[in-house]
């Protein structure tokens, strides 16, 4: 079982501890064993643990320490937004969010709708279990 | 022109850390223009005639003196007023009572009394609560608001509320406790005809959002998994 996500410069990674909870960062640097110079579009740029950070499967294509605007044309080039939130990681992210941010109300017609598609799921499981036994 | 607006004035002598200014009491004494003012009144700063103290009426020696000193109570000018209003009640919000007979149910919060306490209203006929009043300590407020322009509750107060205090009969128990018993029981028409009124308009602007009558006639109930503190209502 080798390695398959290398800490390099232009790593993509998902901040899980601190200010920057659930941000995607970029590795623009590698500042000793522990620590990496970490950059994204909305934030300073700034050292953080690599105990801090999880790799993704993204890269992108940077020198090392890129300016904030060279940074932002290469996240662009690469498409990372959009290869993250077609990821399977990624969806299960923005659902979490998603449920946790839900109104009351919003859970009372999830709930409605649940019922309903079980119901369809049912009636269908029932037809099929018809033919079978016949 | 715009109505000339003065620009609020910076503190002449700012202060470096509390307690101590920038300037110095001649440098204030200039800055202030004390010079400017003697300068202008001949050498010595203007001053005010003592207003000649009207003579106070001679006060009688009092017939009484307490045999103890009574000790006056303290200056309260606290007033009383309705308990604050959390932000996120608003007419129209959609509460869940959290306590009483009707412990778990979503209303409709239609306005605050004088006391304090909540007008709330089911509608009746979609969940049974009728208007009511509410502490706002036993109330979750939702974020579902529903259109409540259509309501007029000017007529609705603490005294609307109140109970109906009725003349003692002494004569006559035996005979009188039933009949009386009867009569408690029974709504008064007009304030079955209020319910009605309000909750006519009240439904109509609910039947418009899709599901919101089935929502408020369900009560609402903690299920496996649910955090009261990371939910958002």
């Amino acid at each position: 079982m080798p390695f398959k996500r290398y800490v390099e410069i232009g790593r993509v990674a998902l901040v899980n501890y601190g200010k920057d909870y659930g941000k995607l960062v970029v590795i623009v640097d590698v500042i000793d064993q522990n620590r990496a110079l970490v950059d994204a579009p909305d934030m300073v740029r700034g050292q953080m643990n690599f105990k801090r950070l999880t790799l993704t499967d993204i890269k992108i294509d940077i020198k090392r320490v890129p300016n904030k605007k060279t940074l932002v044309a290469a996240l662009e080039a690469a498409d990372v937004k959009n290869k993250w939130e077609s990821s399977s990681w990624g969806r299960k992210l923005i659902v979490q969010k998603k449920r946790a941010s839900l109104n009351d109300f919003d859970r009372f017609k999830i709930m409605l709708a649940k019922i309903k598609k079980a119901g369809v799921v049912r009636q269908e499981l029932s037809k099929l279990k018809k033919e079978t036994t016949c | 022109m715009a109505p000339q607006q003065r620009k609020p004035h910076v503190c002449r002598n700012p202060d470096l850390i509390r307690g101590v200014g920038k300037y110095s009491r001649s440098k204030m004494y200039h800055k202030r223009g004390l010079w400017a003012i003697k300068a202008k009144n001949g050498g010595a700063f203007p001053k005010h005639e003592k207003q000649a103290v009207a003579a106070a009426p001679s006060e009688k020696p009092p017939k009484f003196y307490p045999a103890d000193d009574v000790k006056k109570p303290l200056v309260n000018k606290r007033k009383a007023r309705p308990t604050k209003l959390r932000a996120s009640i608003t007419p129209g919000t959609v509460l869940i009572i959290l306590a009483g007979r009707f412990k778990g149910k979503r209303v409709v919060f239609l306005k605050q009394l004088t006391s304090g306490l909540l007008l709330v209203t089911g509608p009746f006929k979609i969940n049974g609560v009728p208007l009511r009043r509410v502490n706002q300590s036993y109330v979750i407020a939702t974020s579902t608001k529903v259109d409540i322009s259509g309501v007029n509750v000017e007529k609705f107060d603490d005294k609307y509320f109140g109970k109906k205090v009725e003349k003692k009969k002494k004569k006559g128990e035996g005979e009188f406790f039933e009949a009386e018993k009867e009569e408690k029981n029974t709504l008064p028409q007009d304030k079955k005809d209020d319910q009605k009124s309000v909750d006519a308009a009240l439904i109509q602007s609910i039947e418009a959002v899709p599901d919101l009558k089935s929502y408020l006639g369900a009560r609402f109930s903690l299920k496996a998994g649910m955090k009261p503190h990371e939910l958002v209502f």
